[in-house]
């Protein structure tokens, strides 16, 4: 599995609460959710996002509500992985739950910026930044959860045993 | 090998005799909880599958509390769909407007968690019933759905942090002050993927109700779950709501622990979360220049009973400031009651406040108190991010409702103490 795309970086304690407002959980829509991604903090983000960039977040990303919106409406904007220095638990578990792909690298969470092109191999957990010409390694998937993320979502991993 | 509280509870679960952390293990649930925004998303998921049924009718609790009564079109499609499944399931612990209350007041209330149970639930306060001795984690729509369907959820073992508490605490320091003091101590990431286990002998000078206050904010730690030892308050609590069996768990005295923090109760004041993260506590006395438009007193942090008796102490035979709107949310509609006939309810309205029926509503930026640009609030919730309660250049200030009565009489930030001194 393989991701390319590029880079929205963000800072530290990125919350629930920006990555989606409450006022929009009224619908759980995909679409609806996808539109107001990110808008108490980067109201472009919507309309500039393309399908496969890349998220790369501080520490404690995701950090605040149980959401799950919050891990669909990057997913739904066509986001194909979080990379972050550390993520919230909940957080963690929601985007795997949903096969979001998202990777813990402090290393590259540090050196990526804004708009740098990267690509990311989920098997080996290597990171490269094209950009700037540098590789980051992250630590690869348990197996237990690799099973999740490969079937797209813990309910087709349940409903396939 | 010694294990903590929570990892007993655990093993329990998993059927092992003993867990590590870091292990992934598939636990038993004794309960599954959703609200009225998370479960829509779990019955998607869980239809999409074709799950064909829920494990068990009567371990699964819904309900509607956030945007209810609906707060517009889609917030009742929401509810009517969770009405809908509940019904069509045969859900026996579904509520709705009339019987509901915030999940996290309600369910402890109703006696739907009892210590040594665990429980998830699609709310990240889930966390809250650990006061109770209970393993209880918020997690997403999918676990809820898989939850529903399965009775089990997949945990990684956390490690945990011991909070030791000593000392009594003074006049008008409620759990809330407890909780404000280790985050800002701590920081909000400060017990990630980790358990907080409270012991020491300042446990038993909290109440149940500062316990659920504590608990409750165990995941502005950034922790997996909080947990309280269970005494003779605790079984006292159990009494009369619980009528099932449970089982009392204890930390291993040599359990393994990444570090304790200290906390002398005798030595808290009562403090506020700046905005906009709740590590950004300060003492109230320190931060009382600050004008304000808004009080909340409420949430599942801090809607109980003693909550609003603690606030009606201090508001009552006084009036709210000029140009504050202070809006009072009882947490269930027995709390509801008890504080009509405690006259708390009529001591709130005399002095200028809206009093609310049982919603989460403005602690969410939902409905019924949301800040328009600049504006700002002392809300007893539970977390003041960025845009949390309305227009994203609004500001939270968070704090227990001592502190929140006395800044709803002086119209700035004040602590209880000015009151008692004659600050009106
Ligand atoms: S009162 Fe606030 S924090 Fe508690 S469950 Fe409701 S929205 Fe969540």
């Amino acid at each position: 599995m393989q991701a390319n795309g590029t880079v929205f970086v963000y800072g530290d304690n990125v919350d629930t609460d920006v990555i989606i407002p409450a006022r929009y959980l009224n619908s759980s829509d995909p679409k609806h959710l996808a539109s107001h991604c990110m808008e108490d903090i980067d109201a472009a983000f919507a309309q500039k996002v393309r399908p496969g960039d890349i998220i790369v977040g501080g520490s404690n990303f995701g950090c605040g509500s149980s959401r799950e919106h919050a891990p669909l409406a990057i997913k739904s904007c066509g986001v194909s992985c979080v990379i972050a220095k550390s993520f919230a638990r909940i957080f963690y578990r929601n985007s795997i739950n949903i096969g979001l792909a998202i990777l813990e690298c402090p290393q590259a969470a540090e050196n990526i910026r804004q708009r740098d092109e990267i690509s990311i191999d989920f098997d080996s957990g290597v990171i490269t930044n094209k950009t700037r010409e540098e590789t980051y390694q992250a630590e690869p998937f348990p197996e237990f959860i690799r099973e999740i993320i490969n079937a797209d979502g813990l309910l087709n991993s349940l409903s396939k045993c | 090998m010694a294990m903590t509280m929570t990892q007993k509870i655990l093993a329990d679960h998993a059927g092992l005799p003993e867990v590590r952390a870091g292990q992934l293990i598939r636990a038993k649930l004794d309960l599954v909880l959703g609200n009225d925004i998370t479960t829509p998303v779990a019955i998607n998921e869980f239809e999409k599958h074709g799950l064909s049924g829920v494990f068990n009718r009567d371990k699964i609790a819904i309900v509607l509390d956030h945007f209810t009564p609906n707060k517009d079109i889609k917030a009742a499609e929401q509810s009517k769909q969770c009405r809908e499944f509940a019904k069509c399931n045969g859900i026996t612990h579904f509520y709705d407007v009339g019987q509901m209350g915030i999940e996290h007041a309600l369910l402890p209330e109703q006696g739907l968690v009892a210590a040594g149970e665990a429980v998830i639930g699609a709310d990240s306060h889930t966390c809250t019933y650990g006061a109770l001795g209970a393993f209880s984690t918020g997690v997403g729509s999918t676990d809820m759905a898989a939850g529903m369907a399965t009775g089990e959820c997949w945990f990684k073992v956390p490690s945990a942090i011991r909070v030791r508490l000593t000392g009594q605490p003074k006049k008008w320091i409620g759990g809330k002050d407890v909780v404000l003091t280790l985050i800002g101590m701590i920081g909000v990431d400060g017990a990630r993927y980790q358990s907080l286990e409270f012991t020491g002998d300042g446990v038993a000078a909290l109440s149940m109700d500062d316990r659920f206050a504590i608990a409750n904010m165990a995941i502005e730690a950034g922790a997996k779950n909080g947990i309280f030892p269970v005494d003779e308050a605790t079984i006292a609590y159990m009494k009369g709501r619980v009528n099932r069996e449970y089982q009392v768990y204890e930390a291993d005295a040599d359990a393994p622990y990444e570090k304790t923090v200290e906390i002398d109760l005798s030595e808290l004041r009562p403090v506020v979360a700046c905005p906009h993260l709740p590590s950004n506590t300060k003492p109230a006395d320190e931060v009382n220049d600050i004008a304000i438009d808004q009080v909340v007193i409420g949430s599942c942090t801090n809607g109980r009973l003693s909550d609003l008796a603690t606030a009606a102490e201090i508001i009552k035979g006084r009036k709210v400031a000029e140009n504050v709107r202070v809006i009072v949310i009882p947490a269930t509609q027995h709390i509801y009651r008890e504080a009509m006939r405690l006259g708390y309810l009529y001591t709130f309205i005399e002095a200028g406040c809206a009093v609310s029926t049982p919603t989460c509503g403005p602690c969410l930026g939902g409905h019924m108190g949301i800040m328009a640009a600049g504006e700002r609030t002392v809300a007893t919730t539970n977390r003041n991010f960025v845009g949390r309660m309305g227009d994203p250049s609004s500001e939270i200030y968070l704090a227990g409702p001592a502190v929140a009565a006395a800044s709803a009489i002086l119209g700035r930030i004040a602590s209880p103490e000015e009151i008692e001194q004659g600050g009106n």
